[in-house]
Order: C-alpha cells, then sequence, then structure tokens
C-alpha cells in the first residue's frame, strides 16, 4: 500500500514537472501583466531544439540551453507585436501557437519517431522547477525587481511615473516565460519522453496557462497544482486498465478538468487574484 | 525610436495597402521556413498555384475545401465582433457531424432527411459553445481556453462513437459508421466534390448575418458590444446576452459545415482528423481578413480554400507535412493583427 503511494507520487511529480516548469514562467510574464497563448508553440520548439541538438551532438547541457534560447526567441516575436505593436494579445498568442506547432512539426520531419540512446535524467528537473518556484516566490515577494515586476503587471501608469522602464520589464518577463516553456519542452524530449514525435506537447501548454489561472498566480501553490494534475494523469494511466469504462473518457478527462478548473475559478472569482493590468496594453499618455 | 501616432480613422486605401503588405511579408517569411525545411520557395509556390488555380480540378479542390470555411467563417466573424475569441469551430464542426449522422443513420429516411440533418447539426454546433458562451458571459472565463479544450472533447466522443456504439456492422476493420442512406447524401456540381447546396448555404449564411449585423436590433446591440462595451452598459444593453447569442450562433454555423462534409464528401462519421483538416482553425484567419463584415467571407474564404487545398499538394507532390498549413495560419494571423495597428497608428522614426 505504501509503496504504491510512493509510486503514485513519483509518476504524479514526472507528470507535474513539465506543467510546473512552464507554469512559472507564464506566471512571471503574466505577473508582469502580458498574458501569452503560446506556451504550446514555444514548447514544441524548444522540445525539437533540445532534441535536434541532443541527437546531433549528444550535448545534453547546451540542448537545454539551446531550447531555453528556442522558447525566448518564439516569445519575443509575441513581445514585439503585443508590446511594440501593441496587438491584441490573446490572439498573438494563439498564432504563435499555430505557428511553433507548424514550424516543430515541418523541421522536426526528418527526426520524427526517433529516439535519443542516452536520455537525460528526470530528477534534476524536477528538482530545479521545485527549487525554482520557491526562489520566485521570494523573488516577487521580498526583492525590490520583484516589486518592480508585479508594480508593472498592476499599475503601469504608476511604475512609469516612478522611473520604470515598463516596456522592457514587460520584453524581459515575456523572454522568461518562453525560456521556461523552452525548457519544459527539453523535459518532454530529453527524459520524459526521449524522443521526438510531432504533437508531443500534446495540450500540456494550454494546461499550463490554465493551471495558472487555477493556482491564484501563486508559484507556490503552482507547485500543488502540478502535482494535482499529475495525480491525475497518473489515475488516468491506471484507470485505464480497469476496463468497463471507454479509454476516450479518460483521454479526454484532462481537458473537462481544465474547464472545470477555469469554471472553478471564475465562479469563486479568484480571477480577482488576477494583476490588475493583466492583457492590457499600455502606453504613456492614454488609458 | 519607433513612435506611435494615433491614426484612428485611417483611409480605406491605407488600409488596404497594409493588408495587403503584411500578407505579402507572411508568405515571405512561409518561404524562408520552407527553405529552412528544404524545399525552395519558388518550387512550393510555383507547385501550390498550379495545382489549384491551373486546372478546373484543382479549382473544384479549391471550392471544396471553400464550402466549411465560408460557414464557420462567417459565424466567427460575427463572434471576433464582441470579442468573443471562438477557438472551438473544429470541435463544433465535429459535433455538427455527429448530430447529422445520427438523423441519417437512426431516424427514418424521407425527402425531409437532408433539412433535419443540417437543423440538427447547427443545434449540436451551438451547443457545444453554451459552457464557454456561459462561462465568459456570466463569469468572464478565457473562452480561448475552453472552447479549445471542448474541440479535444469532442474528437474523443466521436472516435469513441465510430469505434464503439455506432460502429457499422460491415466495415471489418475500420472504425467508422455504415453509410448514409442515399436519401441523406448531398449532390454535386458535376463529377467534383463540390456539394452545392452547402455552397448556397454558405453564400445565404454569409449575406443573413451581414444583414443581421447591419440592419436589425440585434445587429445594433452587437456592434455597440463591440466597438465600446461601456458605452453599451450605459446604455443598459444585455452584454452577457449578446455574447453568448453571437456564441451560440457562430457555433451553429460550424455544426451546418460539420454535417456539409459527412453528408456531402464521406456519407459516413469517421475518425476526426479525417472530417476536418482543421478547418475550425483556418477559419480564424478568415474571419480575421473579413475584418467584421460577415459578407466579406465570400472572399476570403475561398483564400484560405486555396491554402488548404495547396497544403494537400505540397504534402503529396513536395511530401511535406500537413503541418504547413499551421505555419501558414500562424504566420498570416500573427501578421494580420501587425497590420492592423500598423494601420490604425502612423509609424514616425524619431531620435
Amino acid at each position: 500500500m505504501m509503496e504504491e503511494i510512493l509510486q503514485a507520487l513519483a509518476r504524479a511529480l514526472s507528470f507535474g514537472t513539465p506543467l510546473l516548469l512552464a507554469s512559472l514562467g507564464v506566471l512571471v510574464n503574466e505577473r508582469a501583466g502580458v498574458v501569452n497563448l503560446g506556451v504550446e508553440g514555444m514548447m514544441a520548439v524548444g522540445a525539437l531544439a533540445a532534441f535536434g541538438v541532443a541527437s546531433e551532438t549528444e550535448a545534453l547541457g547546451m540542448a537545454v540551453c539551446l531550447a531555453m534560447a528556442a522558447g525566448a526567441v518564439a516569445a519575443l516575436l509575441h513581445g514585439f507585436v503585443t508590446l511594440t505593436l501593441r496587438a491584441n494579445a490573446y490572439v498573438s498568442g494563439l498564432a504563435l501557437a499555430m505557428l511553433g506547432l507548424g514550424i516543430s512539426g515541418l523541421l522536426g520531419k526528418k527526426y520524427e519517431g526517433a529516439i535519443l540512446f542516452e536520455p537525460a535524467p528526470e530528477l534534476p528537473f524536477t528538482v530545479a522547477a521545485g527549487v525554482l518556484a520557491v526562489v520566485l516566490w521570494g523573488f516577487l515577494h521580498a526583492t525590490r525587481p520583484g516589486l518592480v515586476l508585479r508594480s508593472v503587471g498592476e499599475n503601469p501608469a504608476a511604475a512609469d511615473v516612478l522611473g520604470v522602464n515598463v516596456v522592457a520589464v514587460r520584453y524581459a518577463a515575456v523572454a522568461f516565460g518562453g525560456a521556461m516553456a523552452g525548457l519544459s519542452g527539453a523535459f518532454l524530449s530529453l527524459a520524459y519522453r526521449p524522443a521526438w514525435t510531432d504533437g508531443m506537447t500534446a495540450g500540456l501548454g494550454w494546461i499550463a496557462v490554465a493551471l495558472v489561472i487555477f493556482v491564484g498566480w501563486s508559484p507556490l501553490r503552482a507547485v500543488l497544482g502540478s502535482v494535482f494534475f499529475g495525480l491525475l494523469y497518473y489515475l488516468q494511466f491506471r484507470l485505464q486498465d480497469q476496463g468497463g469504462i471507454p479509454t476516450e473518457v479518460f483521454a479526454a478527462m484532462p481537458y473537462l478538468l481544465v474547464i472545470g478548473v477555469l469554471a472553478l475559478a471564475g465562479l469563486r472569482r479568484t480571477q480577482g487574484a488576477a494583476p490588475a493590468a493583466l492583457g492590457r496594453p499600455y502606453h504613456r499618455g492614454e488609458r | 525610436m519607433i513612435r506611435f501616432e494615433q491614426d484612428p480613422q485611417p483611409r480605406r486605401s491605407k488600409v488596404a495597402a497594409v493588408y495587403a503588405g503584411v500578407m505579402a511579408l507572411a508568405f515571405a517569411l512561409a518561404g524562408g521556413v520552407f527553405a529552412a525545411y528544404g524545399v525552395g520557395p519558388l518550387e512550393a509556390y510555383g507547385t501550390l498555384l498550379e495545382g489549384t488555380l491551373g486546372d478546373r480540378q484543382g479549382l473544384a479542390e479549391v471550392l471544396r475545401r471553400t464550402l466549411p470555411l465560408l460557414l464557420i467563417g462567417s459565424g466567427l466573424t460575427l463572434a471576433f465582433r464582441v470579442s468573443f475569441f471562438n477557438i472551438g469551430a473544429e470541435g463544433q464542426l465535429l459535433m455538427g457531424a455527429v448530430a447529422g449522422a445520427a438523423v441519417a443513420l437512426f431516424l427514418p429516411t424521407s425527402a425531409l432527411s437532408l433539412p433535419l440533418m443540417f437543423l440538427a447539426g447547427a443545434v449540436a454546433g451551438g451547443l457545444w459553445t453554451l459552457p464557454a458562451a456561459w462561462l465568459r458571459a456570466r463569469v468572464d472565463v478565457n473562452e480561448i481556453l475552453t472552447t479549445l479544450m471542448l474541440n479535444s472533447v469532442a474528437g474523443y466522443l466521436v472516435i469513441y462513437l465510430v469505434s464503439g456504439p455506432w460502429r457499422g456492422e460491415n466495415v471489418q476493420g475500420f472504425t467508422y459508421t455504415d453509410e448514409f442512406p442515399d436519401v441523406a447524401r448531398l449532390p454535386h456540381l458535376g463529377d467534383s466534390l463540390v456539394h452545392w447546396p452547402t455552397l448556397v448555404l454558405g453564400v445565404v449564411l454569409a449575406v443573413g448575418l451581414q444583414v443581421l449585423l447591419t440592419r436589425t436590433p440585434l445587429g445594433y446591440e452587437l456592434r455597440v458590444v463591440g466597438e465600446s462595451p461601456r458605452a453599451a452598459r450605459y446604455a443598459g444593453m444585455p452584454i452577457p446576452r449578446v455574447v453568448l447569442l453571437t456564441g451560440l450562433l457562430s457555433g451553429g454555423a460550424a455544426g451546418l459545415a460539420g454535417v456539409g462534409e459527412v453528408a456531402g464528401i464521406h456519407y459516413r462519421l469517421l475518425d476526426p482528423s479525417q472530417i476536418s483538416l482543421g478547418y475550425g482553425f483556418t477559419a480564424i484567419i478568415v474571419a480575421w481578413l473579413a475584418r467584421g463584415h460577415p459578407a466579406l467571407v465570400l472572399l476570403t474564404a475561398p483564400l484560405m480554400g486555396l491554402i488548404l487545398a495547396g497544403g494537400d499538394l505540397l504534402k503529396i507532390s513536395l511530401n511535406m507535412p500537413f503541418r504547413v498549413i499551421d505555419v501558414f495560419s500562424g504566420l498570416l494571423l500573427l501578421c494580420l493583427i501587425s497590420g492592423e495597428s500598423l494601420a490604425r497608428y502612423r509609424v514616425r522614426w524619431a531620435r
């Protein structure tokens, strides 16, 4: 019994790791007031970059770094369109998701179905995600740059008056979000399932976006939220063998759950915890 | 430094020029992606244009792909007008196909079969939007996430149906239903796959929604809610109801498209990836290009129909993955929204 619980927890942590990594990135860029729905695409780009580098050079560290860089570059594209050109951030994120999936599917075709013979261990990623959650919590609530970041998300006009370069802070936060999505993708293609298949991100990026709303933009609660979703994934696989219930029900479960979670967050008004200027472009002299 | 000055009412010629420019940019960038993949951009675009616009058969393929886009696009144009970003047309299309198939397979056949199928499809597609539209209208839950999640759920529902309870009796190893009876099949234009009743329906819907938007009280409310929610609230307009209704309408339109696909092409319910080639996503670009005028979809749907048919060609003759469609869609959408910003502002280079 004890053994089974431990095993369940271990699997939950493993399932939860990519979710937590991506969520922490989303959390930071949303705390700075920027919505980026393109996580799924940035994750796919990161996963392909990591897999490509790892299978050509076997340098895992470099693979991870390049995955983060690829995610950040994709995110900066979103930053340019929404922060500099000030186009609709929701639609831009959606476009980024399509573009990321499209480019990774196209350029990854030569790796389709390939596997990595020396996969990366999962544990370092999981530990790093957990540590980062605590560090981010400290950063946001106990440091001056953290305060600046939050103020840009809550009241950009006031931050601007105090001499903060709002757009620069938002660019940095968006790039961080992209790098984390890339890292999450690297975990998927190097450690979790050391192979490349088109669409291997399987909707995790979208779930990460929903998770951040669910946990009320708190890094520590994001850890609990990821483990919770991880446990559900584990249950999905465990219960699949039980028979009687069609497997499609379990496959659809995470998606139904996201809707349920969002509905709950909406009904409980936890959205009140959202950064006040979330999704609003800022331009000096405009309301 | 780039500086922006507002230009709230740009001239039409400027808007058109900016749009043409950004679309050219999108196609150029897509060409770059092709080059990175290892296919010359000119070769890719040459194949694409020659195979679609070059002969009658190619044109018929384009038109066939245009049909669902016409229906879904007109509905989405309306939804985008009130900032309801319905990304779930793919799932609503599937639900329409399910409802249409149910009528065709399980109700007694009659001359009314086809109209009933379309009716059932519209209702099913509309209802599939309901959770997302209600959550958005009442508790302000982001509809992009919820409609997208409902896509996956609809996909699994169809897979369950065609591999379980609805699986045909004489289909051997395949997972699909039995074929529809003859009265539940749409007639074609000549020997093409263009099911013309759906075309008529699409044109009527695009024009009808345009009239609804510009000539009715509901359309007026819709425009005010879309352009200035604050003014709408001040005027006492029922904003949640307008959003809800628009959401349902756009889902219903996608449901019609689903019926068209199963009754006009496949004659059965089958795997979701075969029912739709991502029409629900491509229609987002169709609607965005139409800039809030459902009638303009009559021009923008064929354009994306051409790209979908072209994606098929690139897959067959140049062995490229069908994901090229996502590259086109993503780049076009990014460039279009950027272009919209550029048109609304005058760009000044200042020191």
